[in-house]
């Protein structure tokens, strides 16, 4: 890693390492025994090692001039080994949650091991962990192919990477000692939340500085994606984490909002990051990935450019649907069910033009599991985006609402859409990117694939099927007029749904856990490719391309 | 522009556009898009004219249709309370006898009680009454402070031991820990209290018994009555029946003389209605099997 950068940018990387180690010093000092002193402790442990990474490879040769013939690809095979580590980390923490609720005594009486700690380290892992790393990684690759250009450096991809993994491993860490500012889905304190706005405001400015080189006249759809991704997530991050921590040396904060005000700009954060990390990044892996393993052109620019603006304009309005029938007034909750209503036909035309894009590949789709992934990752998009509409809708949130219905929902976005666009990339890629002819196994891609198929099917009729149950009997009145089934009861009816849950999450986390496996093994074993050719190149110097070349 | 090509499958031309590889179509959207997304913003425009939905700075537009969520609710709740009043209104009026003989009022009470007892009761005493180690069971005729209706329902209100004013309190002492009886002798009362409820037992010596006896007339017939029945005036439990708190068995009585019992329960005066008491009261008498 270190070879391949040049004599300057391992002084930068000193550099930076240099400061972070006197910040992590610092916070150490400060923190003492809170576990802000834990994470300073961290830092500078993280930093001193980077720095004898950087000096040991201080005085090995410079990367050699031809360097800037080829795409700069070693940060995206880190980001894809990272994703999949996270992956299994966080689906098993998740199935071990799944389980938690079935079987609650389960916590060998330890506070990391209570569901309220383990809970984040499981949406974290698997959204920030297995979903960003993918995401970083397979923008830095179709970033650069689709613009024909190489990244500008070869630092900043690193530090974006290698920093942004960071990011997570705090933030993990911090939620089994305790550390939340109880903010769903944006759960790490401030100090985590700062080092973020750094590392993804690089990303921005490294993503702008290689769109800024390219060499294609047009900007393909999933740069648009990928760049509504990072562009909006830096806006959710920083507005929804503004607080004012209670000292320097401590790792508890006060957001800057209060009451109302506050669930409402968790849920703009929140629902958004359903819509730009969740969507917007992953349809731009899709739109990259698709087509190249169906070898179909998009099947309509047109459609790509009304479901892009539809989805972004109307996402943005209908975080407030999170809040029905809560202290939010009553108006704020219709305007964002209207947007939420609206926000269907863009969803509809994104599915539905991934969907037409397959047409003249169904012989494929059949035959290669890869791209059965991606076919199957639309249909899942295709659904959840009706019922997150359906859902919004008050009347029908009014049965839904707290209930395993959400779950079942969320659910089938990532597992059915998120994780299966991007195992369908990353067995895309992994080939490319390691230069070999195929994967290691198709067979296993296969297994992988029906794994997660019946895991994600299991999952989700477990939690439609509990949260329908569990919101009927919340609300069954008996003759007298009163409640007729208490809390504990609806629990009981959920038990035999928690434990199929927890079966379909296993499966799932299984089909993770065996294509690790031939990732390593195509890594390690497969054949190599045929040498590249000059389309698989950056096209060099001050020349544009012109349109069609 | 670029190259534009026919697409052999679908017919239509490319955008004339290619990136690594992967070329767009430029296929026209379909009709049918055009018709959802303005059947989609008609619903929604309609909607906004009918129910509350813009700002407008201070205030918001409030719909042709007048929707107010939180009078409909206040109402609702208001309606809804009216149709109970029906036999609440009794149930808080009545006497606890006159309930019990009226089996349209004990239905209510007893459909009533079992939402009430799982969602505030269930937690200590378990969601079938029957309590747990350290919790009592609330199905039997063995009451710590009383079993009829009237004695249950002040129970729930003041609490035992709790930071209500008229709390019940009542406490076990630390007989060993504080000193008041050796261990030998604890083991004597221990082998006697034992006896009440295993007459007999091969491991129970009739002079031991005999000599935890008059060491228990001595030190706990104070509390628990000379016929070691209890006292619910004092909230000292009937040693003689099958029914413990904290166990049965030689080691937990030991432990419990030893260290002394301070039993909780929180007061529900300011959490539960007094109807929502009266009912509990009810509904636990009512759960009540027959003595063994």
């Amino acid at each position: 890693m270190v070879a391949q950068l040049t004599k300057n940018e391992r002084q930068i990387a000193l550099v930076i390492l240099l400061v972070m180690a006197a910040v992590g010093l610092a916070m150490a000092a400060g923190g003492r025994n809170d576990p802000f002193g834990v994470h300073g402790a961290l830092v500078m442990v993280v930093a001193i090692l980077g720095m004898f990474g950087v000096i040991s490879g201080y005085y090995a040769p410079e990367p050699p001039e031809d360097r800037l013939d080829s795409y700069y690809d070693a940060p995206s095979k880190f980001g894809i080994i990272a994703a999949m580590i996270w992956a299994v980390i966080g689906m098993f923490v998740g199935d071990w949650v799944a389980w938690l609720l079935a079987y609650p005594d389960w916590t060998f009486d330890a506070a990391w091991a209570s569901f309220g700690r383990l809970r984040p380290v499981h949406t974290s892992g698997v959204i920030f962990g297995f979903g960003g790393n993918a995401l970083i990684a397979t923008s830095f690759y179709v970033m650069q192919r689709t613009t024909r250009a190489r990244m500008p450096d070869q630092l900043s991809p690193w530090f974006v990477l290698l920093g942004y993994n960071l990011f997570c491993v705090i933030a993990a860490t911090g939620y089994l000692m305790g550390v939340t500012q109880s903010k769903e889905y944006a759960e790490p304190e401030w100090y985590a939340d700062i080092w973020l706005v750094i590392v993804w405001v690089t990303y921005f400015v490294l993503y702008m500085r290689t769109l800024a080189r390219r060499k294609e006249p047009h900007i393909y759809v999933s740069n648009w994606y990928y760049l509504a991704f990072i562009l909006v997530v830096a806006m959710l991050h920083i507005v929804n984490n503004l607080a004012v921590p209670i000292a320097w040396g401590s790792a508890k904060s006060y957001s800057l909002f209060a009451g109302v005000q506050d669930a409402m700009t968790e849920w703009w954060y929140g629902h958004n990051a359903v819509a730009f990390f969740l969507t917007s990044g992953f349809l731009g892996m899709l739109y990259y990935y698709m087509p190249k393993r169906a070898q179909r052109p998009i099947y309509s620019y047109r459609m790509s450019i009304i479901s892009f603006w539809g989805i972004t304009f109307f996402y943005m309005w209908a975080g407030s649907h999170h809040l029905h029938y809560t202290a939010l007034p009553q108006w704020v909750q219709s305007l964002g069910m209207t947007f939420s209503v609206m926000l269907l036909i863009p969803s509809w035309v994104s599915a539905g033009n991934a969907l037409m894009t397959l047409n003249g590949a169904w012989h494929r789709v059949r035959d290669d599991a890869v791209l059965r992934f991606m076919m199957v990752a639309a249909v899942f998009y295709g659904l959840s985006t009706f019922e997150g509409s359906f859902m919004a809708i008050r009347p029908v949130n009014s049965l839904s609402h707290y209930t395993d219905w959400t779950v079942g929902h969320v659910h089938a976005g990532a597992l059915g859409w998120v994780a299966m666009i991007t195992f369908g990339a990353i067995y895309a890629s992994v080939p490319w990117l390691w230069k070999r002819q195929a994967m290691y196994s198709a067979k296993l891609v296969e297994a992988h694939f029906w794994l997660a198929l019946a895991g994600t099917v299991i999952y989700v009729f477990a939690m439609w099927n509990s949260g329908i149950i569990q919101g009927l009997m919340w609300r069954t009145y008996n003759e007298s007029g009163t409640l007729a089934y208490s809390f504990t009861d609806s629990l009981i009816a959920m038990h035999p749904y928690y434990v199929a849950r927890a079966i379909g999450g296993l499966l799932f986390l299984l089909g993770a856990v065996v294509g690790c496996y031939n990732i390593w093994m195509t890594i390690r074993t497969a054949p190599s490719a045929a040498p590249e050719t000059a389309a698989d190149r950056p096209v060099l110097g001050g020349a544009v391309l012109q349109p069609g070349e | 522009m670029g190259k534009e090509e026919r697409d052999p499958h679908t017919g239509y031309l490319t955008t004339g556009h290619e990136w690594n590889g992967i070329i767009e179509l430029n296929t026209p959207v379909p009709r049918v898009i055009y018709f959802f997304l303005s059947a989609a913003a008609l619903f929604a425009i309609g909607y906004w004219i009918l129910m509350p939905t813009w700002p407008l700075g201070t205030t918001y537009t409030k719909g042709l249709l007048g929707d107010d969520v939180r009078k409909d609710v206040t109402h609702a709740v208001k309606q809804a309370a009216l149709d109970r009043a029906v036999w609440s209104a009794r149930i808080e009026k009545e006497s606890f006898a006159d309930i019990q003989k009226d089996t349209a009022l004990m239905e209510a009470v007893r459909e009533t009680g079992h939402t009430l007892f799982g969602d505030n009761c269930a937690a200590c005493h378990g969601r079938t009454a029957q309590g747990g180690k350290g919790f009592p069971n609330l199905t039997t005729q063995s009451w710590l402070w009383g079993g009829t209706p009237a004695a249950i329902a002040e129970t729930i209100r003041v609490g035992i031991n709790s930071t209500h004013p008229d709390s019940r309190t009542s406490q076990m002492p630390a007989f060993g820990r504080d000193g008041m009886l050796p261990r030998a002798d604890i083991d004597k009362v221990v082998a006697f209290v034992r006896s009440l409820t295993h007459p007999g037992a091969k491991d129970l010596p009739a002079d031991k018994v005999a000599a935890g006896k008059a060491l228990f007339a001595a030190n706990c017939a104070a509390c628990h009555g000379e016929d070691a029945k209890g006292n619910p005036e004092m909230g000292a439990p009937n040693l003689t029946d099958p029914f413990w708190i904290y166990g049965g068995d030689a080691k937990t009585i030991e432990a419990t003389v030893w260290n002394g019992r301070q039993g909780h329960m929180p007061t529900w005066e300011h959490r539960l209605s007094a109807l929502d008491r009266k009912i509990l009261a009810l509904y636990l008498v009512d759960l009540r099997k027959p003595s063994p």
